[in-house]
């Protein structure tokens, strides 16, 4: 039990960097983790032990693709038996019927499959993986018929938008519990290709109407989460729910991050958890204690009354869009570079769409599906 | 394909369970009473501990509400009021179903 802060509610397990699929707006770092620098299955069992000790409800194994590591089955059986609630968030491509079946066994309680529209061809051309979007619907179902709630994590931009209608009709088809529509956020990789998702402000307005009625059309059938593009937005999402207030993430190479793309702040230096315990560095890791509470707030931030709502935004979001980590996030309208933000996301988004630079896990860049 | 499912909405003779999916339990670390379920987790305040035990698919609100009005010397329709817009909020997002 720690003696000075409340236990993270959640761990984020980027158990590898490895992923089939080619996305262009992926928000995982520019440099990725290779397979052979990967935390091996008893480090992986040993940070289970130790968050359920700490007391941490849930575990989230995530990547890259979680279902590359053929270990994955001795993580879920394990974080099962140490009472922690196990989530896969997957893009179900190389998932199959046995594999969802034995992982349901041994105690996996929830899936999250990702999409990328609800019309095959974009699906596919986004993802750029052939027959990618007919086999996440196979897997989707498979996971109603094993008993499983499902959640249907729907990625939504430029290229997109006009489909969200039946985004939210193929998730009911599906009998998801519920939907995330995630509008892309401009980290790691996605930053390259802003312009190429950065949805106009009247494509934002009509997406926000049709959740807005989808929401209460389908309460109780459907339960709609809606992740607002911020560039767009009047005050900075509450990143995480505070830096270092709630969640931890562990790379796939063990670093301990406040956030999944905190290691684009090159000046920290994270904790490992090779060297040390989940709990020593949540308690005493530099970069997790330099933004945690309100102490740390430049100015505006400091005095606001939102200041325990926002928690002062996005650090990755304030370092890549002004150049000083320390600075309010750009995303709020009480930040002097707030106007400029707004206007090149206005800018970007009324110039034709250029072509997607896709992400291989190479770092290679490739060429598109032949349409 | 599985038939669309319809908003469950509660009555006071509804027999109330917290489905397979999602846990309700004390953590023996923090201490403290949870509802764990898919990406969320839920802190439930002393009432909310007190109907969510009852939960087990036996008991209509009406009954839970019967004997919570006995402990808290509290009229029983104010209760069983009270309990039924706590679950339905739990209902609508998945964490409760009907037996």
């Amino acid at each position: 039990m720690l003696k000075k802060l409340e236990a993270p509610l959640a761990i984020l397990g980027e158990i590898s960097h490895r992923c089939p699929l080619s996305c262009a707006y992926c928000s995982n770092p520019i440099e990725l983790i290779e397979k052979n620098k990967e935390l091996d299955t008893d480090t992986w069992l040993r940070i289970i032990d130790e968050a359920a000790d700490l007391g941490i409800h849930q575990i989230h194994f995530s990547g890259g693709e979680p279902t590359v590591r053929k270990d994955l089955e001795q993580m879920v059986e394990h974080a099962h038996k140490r009472k922690l609630y196990t989530n896969l968030i997957t893009s179900a491509v190389l998932l199959t019927r046995e594999r969802l079946e034995k992982l349901k066994k041994l105690g996996l309680e929830h899936v999250q499959v990702s999409f990328q529209d609800s019309e095959n061809e974009n699906a596919n051309r986004i993802g750029n993986f052939k027959g990618g979007h007919e086999k996440k619907l196979e897997i989707a179902k498979l996971v109603r018929e094993f008993d499983m709630p499902l959640t249907i994590n729907a990625v939504m931009h430029r290229q997109n938008l006009h489909h969200l209608d039946d985004m939210i009709k193929m998730s009911v088809d599906l009998d998801a519990d519920r939907l995330e529509v995630a509008n892309v956020q401009y980290y790691g990789w996605a930053l390259k290709n802003r312009a190429a998702f950065m949805p106009t402000k009247n494509q934002l307005e009509a997406s926000m109407e049709i959740v807005e009625k989808a929401r209460k059309d389908l309460k109780g059938i459907l339960v709609i989460d809606y992740v607002l593009p911020d560039y767009y937005a009047k005050r900075p999402k509450p990143c995480m729910g505070g830096w270092g207030r709630q969640f931890l993430n562990i790379s796939p190479e063990g670093n301990v991050l406040p956030c999944h793309a905190a290691e684009t702040i090159k000046s920290f230096k994270f904790d490992n958890v090779k060297d040390k315990s989940l709990s020593w560095i949540w308690e005493n890791s530099e970069p997790f204690n330099k933004f945690r509470g309100t102490d740390w707030m430049p100015s505006p931030c400091k005095t606001c009354d939102r200041r325990e709502i926002d928690w002062g935004g996005c650090r990755c979001q304030a370092l890549a869009l002004t150049g000083d980590i320390n600075a309010v996030d750009p995303t709020c309208e009480f930040s002097p570079l707030h106007e400029k933000i707004f206007g090149s996301a206005a800018e970007e988004s009324s110039n034709e769409a250029p072509e997607f630079i896709y992400r291989l896990y190479s770092n290679k860049e490739v060429e598109p599906i032949k349409k | 394909m599985i038939d669309m499912k319809e908003r469950l909405l509660l009555k006071s003779e509804t027999i109330p369970i917290i489905p397979k999916h999602v846990r309700f339990e004390f953590n023996e670390v923090r201490k403290e009473w949870v509802l764990l379920a898919p990406e969320r987790a839920l802190y439930p305040d002393k009432i909310a501990i007190a109907v969510l035990k009852k939960c087990d698919g036996k008991v209509s609100i009406q009954m839970i509400g019967k004997e919570l009005a006995e402990i808290y010397k509290a009229p029983v329709e104010k209760i069983i009021e009270d309990i039924i817009v706590m679950l339905q909020d739990l209902a609508d997002k998945g964490f409760l179903k009907e037996c």
